[in-house]
C-alpha cells in the first residue's frame, strides 16, 4: 500500500477534504478527522484523512522525505 | 465530414477512406506533411540510416503536457537521436476504433503536426484502419522513423565503459505522474506536467560538446531510469552506481510518488535522456545541456565500474540495488 | 543535509549501546513499510553486527491464506467481478493468480481504496463486485467507511472478501514462539495512528521493548537507537518515536468506526495458522456485505505451493535468502509464494534492493 503524506487542506466539500501536497491536489475523505479544517494539516493514506498534525509537524514529515530528492522545493 | 464520429466504412479503403486521409490526416498535418499519396516514400539517403519503429496506445489519449500525437512523433524521434542520428522523416499509422470522435481525431492529428515541426521531420508515408467497437481502445498509434546517423563513432547500448560518468538531462518521472494522474480514481490533480519532448537538439548539442567522449545513450522511458541503467549495464557489461540524492526529481513528482507507492526510479519519461561520457567530460557535457530549456536540472548522477549490475548510494550512507523493474506499475503509460 | 549528521549521530550512538550487549538481539518489525523502507534505504548494512533485524507479519496480502487468493480467483472465474487492490493481481493461488484470470477473461479490476471499489460498483450496476478487503488497521477503517456508504446507498451488488488483521495478536503470538527469541519490536507507524502506541502494552509487558516509528531512515534509526537504550537499561515499556503522527489515543474517530462496523473473529495467518481475535469481519446489518453469505464463494484450507517457504519468512524464522527458491525459481518476475510478489513482502524487498552487494 502507499505511504501517507501530509498535506494542508485548501478546502472542504462535504465529506471530502482537497489537499494540497506539495502541488498535488488531492480528495481525501475527512471522516476521521471531523474536526479538521481549511489550513489544517493533515495526513493523508490512500484517499484518507488519518489524523491531524500541526504545521511544524508536516514540515518536518515533508523535508525529511524531500531530503532523498535533489530539487529543493522552490 | 459529416457526422461526429469515425464508421468502420472509413477503414474500407474506398471512397470514404479516402476523404479521411485528405480533409482529417492530411489536411491536418499541412506542412508537416511530405511526400505524395503513392504506396511507399522515396528519398535519397547518404551515409548510415538509423531506423525504428514504436506503437503508442498511451491511455488516457489526452494528459497535461502532451498527448497521444506528441507522443507518436517524439518517442520515434528520440529513439532516432539515440542513435545519434538526425531524424528526418516519419511514417504515421492509426488504427481507430470505431465510434472515435472525429474532432479528438483532429485534436492527435493537430499534435502530430505541431511535434513533427518543432522536431524537424515530415510525415512521408501513413496507414489508416478501422476497427469494431471494442477491439481497440479508441485510438492506437504507430510510427517508424528514419533518420541519417551524424555521430562520428557508432553511439550504442553496449558503449558504457568503466570510468564513465552517468548523466540525465533533467527531472525524472513528470510523464509518468502526469498520465497516472489523469486516470479515473485517484482523484489526484497534479501540478505536474509531461515532459514529452524531442531530444535530438540536446542530443546533438551534446555530440558537438564532447564528440567521441560520448559512449552511450538511452531514453528512460518504459521503466524509468532503472530499466535505462539496467540495459545500458547488461549490454556495456559494466556496473553502474548512482547516488540516490542526486538523481533530479520535482517535490511534486517526489510525494505522487510516495502516494502512489511507485519508485520514481521506475517512472517513465518522455523528453529526458541518460548519458554515458568518458571520465572529467561531465562538466563540459551538463554546460551544453543545461543550456536549453529542456536541460534544467541535469546532473552528473553516477559512474560506470568494472562489474555487473546497478547500485544506488542512498542518502544515509547505505546502498541499494536498483533493478530492472517487472513493468506493473503503470501499464498504458505510452 | 542535516538529516544525514543526525542520521550518522543515530548509528554512532546504536554501534555505541550495542557495544555493551553481551548477546545479539533481534529486533522484529512488523510492518510491510518499514521492510521496504529498511530495504530501500540500505540501513541493514549500517546495523552493528550483532543487531539482527528481522521482518515480521507485516504484509497483508502475504499473511492472507492461500485459500483466500483461491476464492479471490474462484469468484473471478465465475462470473463476479473482483475488486482488488494492485500487488495481489499476480499472487499466485493453487492454480492461477488473479492476473491470469483476467487474461482468460474474468473481470478484475485495480483499486486504490474501498471507496473506489464502491465507486465503481455503482458505476457499473450489472456486475456483482466483490472486494478484496484486505489489511491492518490502517486499512479496515477506509473498507468501514466504504461500508457504511454502501449501507446507505446500497445498489445491492457490492460485497467484500474480508481478510483485515489485527496487528498485535500477532505480535503477542510470536512472542509466545521458543524458536523465534525476538528481543523487541518496531512498531508500526501508520497502523498506530489509528490505535494509537498504547495497543502494544501488552506485548511490551511480555518484556519486549516497543518502539512506534516513522518511515525514514533516520526514525527507524532512532527508533533502534530508543531500543538499544531499553535494553542497555533494563527496560521494556511502549515509546513513541513517530509523534509527529503518532498521538496518545490513536484517532478515536477511527476506533469508534472499526466497533461499530466490524466484529473481531478468530483469523487464519500464513505461516502461522488461527490466531484468536486477529480479525475484523462486519457485523450486526453490515455482515449482509461478506461475500460468502451473498455468492457461492467459500474459503477452503490449501496447501502452500511446493517449497515455498512464506511462511517461516513471514514469521520471521527465516530470512528470505534462506529459502532455497529466493532468486532461484522464485523471483518478482516469476513469483512462486506471496512474499516475492507483493510490494511489502520481504522477500520482494530484499530481493528488489538488499539482494547482493554489487
Amino acid at each position: 500500500m502507499c505511504l501517507a503524506v501530509p498535506g494542508r487542506i485548501e478546502s472542504i466539500e462535504g465529506e471530502t477534504a482537497v489537499v494540497d501536497i506539495v502541488g498535488n491536489r488531492v480528495r481525501a475523505m475527512r471522516a476521521l478527522v471531523p474536526e479538521a479544517k481549511v489550513g489544517d494539516w493533515v495526513l493523508v493514506h490512500a484517499g484518507l484523512a488519518v489524523t491531524i498534525m500541526s504545521e511544524e509537524e508536516a514540515r518536518e514529515t515533508l523535508d525529511l522525505m524531500q531530503e532523498k530528492y535533489s530539487i529543493e522545493d522552490a | 465530414m459529416s457526422g461526429e464520429r469515425i464508421l468502420l466504412a472509413h477503414g474500407g479503403g474506398g471512397e470514404l477512406t479516402d476523404n479521411l486521409i485528405r480533409e482529417v490526416i492530411l489536411s491536418g498535418l499541412g506542412e508537416a506533411a511530405g511526400g505524395s499519396l503513392e504506396d511507399a516514400a522515396v528519398f535519397p539517403a547518404k551515409g548510415s540510416v538509423a531506423f525504428t519503429t514504436d506503437s503508442y496506445v498511451v491511455n488516457p489519449l489526452f494528459f497535461p503536457g502532451g498527448d497521444l500525437g506528441r507522443l507518436a512523433v517524439c518517442g520515434t524521434v528520440n529513439d532516432l537521436a539515440m542513435r545519434g542520428a538526425r531524424p528526418l522523416a516519419l511514417s504515421l499509422a492509426f488504427i481507430i476504433e470505431e465510434g472515435f470522435l472525429f474532432d479528438d481525431l483532429r485534436r492527435v492529428v493537430e499534435s502530430v503536426r505541431q511535434a513533427a515541426l518543432e522536431a524537424g521531420v515530415k510525415i512521408l508515408t501513413g496507414d489508416t484502419k478501422v476497427v469494431e467497437r471494442g477491439s481497440a481502445d479508441g485510438l492506437f498509434v504507430n510510427t517508424a522513423g528514419v533518420g541519417e546517423v551524424v555521430a562520428p563513432r557508432e553511439i550504442t547500448l553496449c558503449g558504457v565503459r568503466p570510468g564513465d560518468e552517468i548523466i540525465v538531462s533533467g527531472p525524472l518521472g513528470n510523464h509518468a505522474i502526469s498520465v497516472l494522474a489523469q486516470r479515473e480514481g485517484l482523484s489526484f490533480e497534479t501540478v505536474v506536467e509531461s515532459d514529452v519532448a524531442p531530444l535530438w537538439d540536446m542530443v546533438e548539442a551534446l555530440m558537438g560538446a564532447v564528440g567521441d567522449d560520448l559512449h552511450a545513450l538511452n531514453d528512460p522511458t518504459r521503466g524509468g531510469l532503472a530499466a535505462s541503467l539496467n540495459t545500458l549495464s547488461a549490454a556495456s557489461g559494466a556496473a553502474i552506481e548512482i547516488e540516490e540524492g542526486a538523481v533530479p526529481v520535482e517535490p511534486a513528482v517526489a510525494f505522487a510518488a510516495e502516494m502512489l507507492g511507485l519508485d520514481v526510479l521506475s517512472l517513465a519519461n518522455e523528453g529526458k535522456f541518460v548519458a554515458a561520457v568518458a571520465a572529467g567530460t561531465s562538466d563540459r557535457a551538463i554546460s551544453v545541456i543545461s543550456d536549453g530549456e529542456k536541460g534544467a536540472h541535469c546532473a552528473v548522477i553516477g559512474r560506470a565500474r568494472k562489474g555487473a549490475g546497478v547500485s544506488s548510494r542512498t542518502p544515509g550512507g547505505g546502498k541499494r540495488i536498483v533493478e530492472m523493474p517487472y513493468g506493473e506499475d503503470a501499464p498504458r503509460i505510452c | 543535509m542535516k538529516t544525514h549528521e543526525a542520521l550518522s549521530n543515530e548509528m554512532a550512538a546504536c554501534r555505541e549501546l550495542a557495544g555493551e550487549l553481551p548477546h545479539r538481539v533481534t529486533l522484529m518489525e512488523v510492518c510491510g513499510t518499514h521492510t521496504v523502507s529498511i530495504c530501500r534505504s540500505g540501513l541493514r548494512d549500517l546495523l552493528p553486527e550483532n543487531i539482527r533485524l528481522v521482518s515480521g507479519p507485516g504484509c497483508p496480502v502475504c499473511v492472507s491464506s492461500q485459500g483466500y487468493i483461491d476464492a479471490c480467483v474462484e469468484a473471478a472465474r465465475e462470473g463476479l467481478t473482483v475488486a482488488t487492490y494492485g500487488d495481489m493481481l499476480r499472487v499466485p493461488g493453487s492454480e492461477m493468480s488473479l492476473s491470469d484470470a483476467r487474461a482468460e477473461g474474468a473481470r478484475v479490476v485495480t483499486v486504490y481504496s474501498a471507496l473506489e471499489a464502491l465507486r465503481y460498483a455503482a458505476a457499473h450496476r450489472d456486475e456483482k463486485i466483490v472486494f478484496a478487503a484486505v489489511g491492518f488497521e490502517t486499512t479496515a477503517p477506509a473498507t468501514a467507511l466504504a461500508l457504511k456508504a454502501a449501507a446507505e446507498s446500497d445498489g445491492g451488488n457490492f460485497t467484500a472478501l474480508f481478510s483485515h488483521k489485527r496487528i498485535r495478536p500477532a505480535m503477542i503470538a510470536l512472542v509466545g514462539a521458543p524458536d523465534l527469541d525476538i528481543d523487541a519490536f518496531l512498531c508500526p507507524g501508520h497502523v498506530s495512528v489509528i490505535t494509537g502506541p498504547e495497543e502494544y502494552e501488552p506485548v511490551a509487558a511480555t518484556g519486549r521493548p516497543c518502539v512506534v516509528a516513522g518511515f525514514e531512515a533516520l526514525d527507524v534509526a532512532r527508533a533502534v537507537r530508543m531500543i538499544l537504550q531499553q535494553i542497555t537499561r533494563g527496560e521494556a515499556k511502549v515509546e513513541n518515536e513517530y509523534t509527529r503522527a503518532v498521538k496518545p489515543g490513536g484517532n478515536p474517530a477511527a476506533r469508534r468506526l472499526l466497533s461499530e462496523v466490524f466484529e473481531v473473529t478468530d483469523e487464519h495467518w500464513r505461516g502461522i495458522g488461527v490466531i484468536a481475535g486477529s480479525g475484523f469481519v462486519p457485523g450486526g446489518g453490515f455482515a449482509r456485505f461478506d461475500a460468502i453469505g451473498r455468492h457461492d464463494i467459500e474459503i477452503r484450507d490449501a496447501p502452500e505451493p511446493a517449497g515455498c517457504r512464506c511462511g517461516e519468512v513471514i514469521r520471521g524464522a527465516i530470512d528470505p535468502e534462506e529459502c532455497a527458491l529466493f532468486g532461484a525459481g522464485c523471483t518478482p518476475g516469476h513469483p512462486i509464494g506471496p512474499c516475492m510478489v507483493s510490494r511489502e513482502g520481504s522477500c520482494s524487498a530484499h530481493y528488489k534492493f538488499a539482494r547482493r552487494a554489487v
